[in-house]
């Protein structure tokens, strides 16, 4: 099968499910054979998903709590393998997604950031050249150089946050980060995504507030239950998950508030 | 949204979101290989007073205790030329054989975070385990050098080379068995459990309390057998270079003749031929079990 050249990210049936165990250790394992009792139990994350994303769009992942958002954000970074479909990516991903998941606790700010830069992908002449930036970004001052365990949770996530934002990627991924930080954070996160959306990338943004998927987007795929519900344009898509009608009572919303 | 975008030309093949080529891919990204096995050398032993110094009060008191008991309780030092030697160059063997083994089983459930939520070779935390314990065998090995040089010893081509020889066997075991026991020990913490039984076998297994001088008294031919361990293979490639020579009643090819088995270098070749065939083995199982990683670390 051959895609077009601006294809960014391409979801083909992509079918994933998981196993819902009840039973673990031998003892309890015999017990519920024994009864008759169900020891294993599959659960369809994701069901027969297609899609395909050309290079610059930028994507509002909308849907429930439970339909398979994060699921599909996993496949499409590579975390996680479909079980049939295939999933194909194009360039280099970076992503708020566990931003300061693999921060060392006992390792500085500093070491950090160097080793989340390379698990991103980055070398190390490029985490040099950034280095700079990324600490302003992070604003944790003098913290640079003690162990990130003592870090206040804003202040992890924002390290965090500031690495993922410098990797010079393709295709962006964000999964209802902004529920951390205070407001000036929240401000300069949403002009930095603005700022990487204008630059051509691909922006795949997973969030429950209207607000920010009508100014950040120009594409909505709502997911029901792990199938596409929906796949269109952005205002349709809010109304398709109804999330329009509370916008009023949100003010939150506009910096994406999500939770 | 109509406003004028930049095209973004991104030249890239468009390629499968996970593509995994084990451990090739762990080498072609050595810079993160690099800073995980600083950052766990730094963070093994942060919040520790002695830090580093542990690596080696652990295989000295082994050194003691086994000196004591062996040597001076069952008196093994008349029989074998400067034991102590003998069997502390087995135990840097051994015990770089055992903390990779140990470390690299753990390596995947250590790094959960990581793993679960970063894309990037597995295969890489039980590889930068065996390295953090390699790192480890450096200064061990100064040791046993001052010690066997003040002995009387100096170093021959042949006997580096097998010392050469027995670190890259014990380097490609211990990541064969690494890989595939931490993915394994994902799936159930009861392979995490056995290990420690292994490496008890693995102390009492190989020349290094009694000299393989007793096996094949006891043994026979049957000796033959007991050179199918990897790991005994190497122990005597160690001793050869490192404690042959250490004596100075007996001379470095009469201590050959009577403590080494004959052929050691084609036992040594064999095998480091068989841990690069298991390390493919263990390449396929992982890729297997892999899979399954993420939704099983909880």
């Amino acid at each position: 099968m051959s895609h077009p050249a601006d294809t960014s990210i391409v979801v083909e049936n992509v079918t994933k499910s998981f196993s819902l165990r009840y039973q673990r250790t031998f003892k309890q394992l015999t017990v519920a054979k024994l009864q008759g009792r169900e020891t294993n139990k599959r659960f369809k994350a994701l069901d027969d998903v297609s899609f395909s994303v050309s290079q610059g769009e930028s994507i509002g992942l909308m849907g429930l709590n439970g339909s398979g958002k994060s699921t599909l954000l996993k496949l499409v970074q590579g975390v996680m393998r479909p079980d049939s479909g295939q999933v194909l990516t194009r360039g280099r991903i970076s992503g708020l997604i566990a931003t300061g998941a693999g921060f060392h606790p006992q390792l500085t700010g500093r070491d950090n950031i160097y080793l989340n830069a390379a698990v991103l992908g980055m070398g190390e002449q490029e985490t040099r050249r950034k280095f700079d930036d990324i600490v302003e970004f992070a604003d944790v001052g003098e913290f640079l150089d003690s162990p990130v365990g003592n870090y206040s949770s804003g202040m992890f996530a924002r390290l965090g946050f500031a690495v993922a934002v410098h990797v010079d990627c393709d295709i962006f991924l964000a999964d209802e980060v902004l529920a951390v930080g205070d407001q000036p954070f929240k401000k300069k996160c949403m002009a930095r995504m603005e700022e990487i959306r204008k630059s051509g990338r691909t922006l795949f943004y997973v969030s429950h507030a209207a607000g920010s998927v009508r100014k950040m987007c120009d594409r909505v795929i709502v997911l029901e239950k792990g199938r596409v519900g929906f796949d269109g344009a952005v205002d349709a898509g809010i109304k398709y998950v109804k999330y329009d009608s509370d916008e009023e009572q949100n003010p939150d919303e506009e910096l994406g508030a999500d939770i | 949204m109509t406003e004028a975008q930049p095209v973004r030309v991104v030249d890239a093949p468009l390629l499968p979101a996970s593509h995994d080529q084990g451990l090739v891919e762990v080498f072609r990204r050595r810079y993160l290989l690099k800073l995980l096995v600083r950052r766990e050398i730094t963070a093994r032993y942060s919040g520790s007073f002695l830090g580093m110094l542990w690596s080696y009060i652990n295989p000295l008191s082994q050194f003691a205790v086994y000196y004591f008991v062996m040597g001076v309780l069952f008196n093994l030092h008349e029989d074998i030329p400067n034991f102590p030697l003998h069997m502390f160059s087995a135990i840097i063997v051994v015990h770089f054989f055992t903390e990779t083994f140990a470390a690299g089983t753990r390596s995947i459930m250590r790094n959960k975070a990581l793993v679960r939520k970063m894309a990037m070779p597995r295969e890489m935390f039980p590889v930068a385990s065996m390295l953090v314990s390699l790192f480890h065998v450096l200064p061990q090995v100064v040791i046993l050098v001052i010690a066997a040089v003040v002995s009387g010893w100096t170093p021959d081509a042949v006997g580096m080379m097998y010392a050469l020889l027995a670190i890259a066997v014990i380097m490609l075991l211990g990541t064969a068995l690494a890989l595939m026991f931490s993915v394994a020990n994902v799936f159930f913490r009861d392979f995490g459990s056995f290990v420690g039984i292994l490496t008890m076998y693995v102390r009492f297994g190989v020349p290094m309390i009694y000299p393989f001088t007793m096996v094949e008294e006891r043994f026979g031919r049957f000796a033959d057998y007991y050179l199918l361990n990897p790991i005994a293979d190497a122990v005597l490639l160690f001793q050869r270079a490192f404690w042959v020579g250490t004596s100075r009643d007996v001379s470095r090819e009469e201590m050959i003749v009577d403590h080494m088995p004959d052929g050691l270098l084609m036992h040594g070749m064999v095998a480091l031929g068989v841990s690069a065939a298991l390390l493919v083995v263990a390449q396929l199982v992982f890729t297997r079990l892999e899979n399954k990683i993420p939704e099983r670390l909880t």
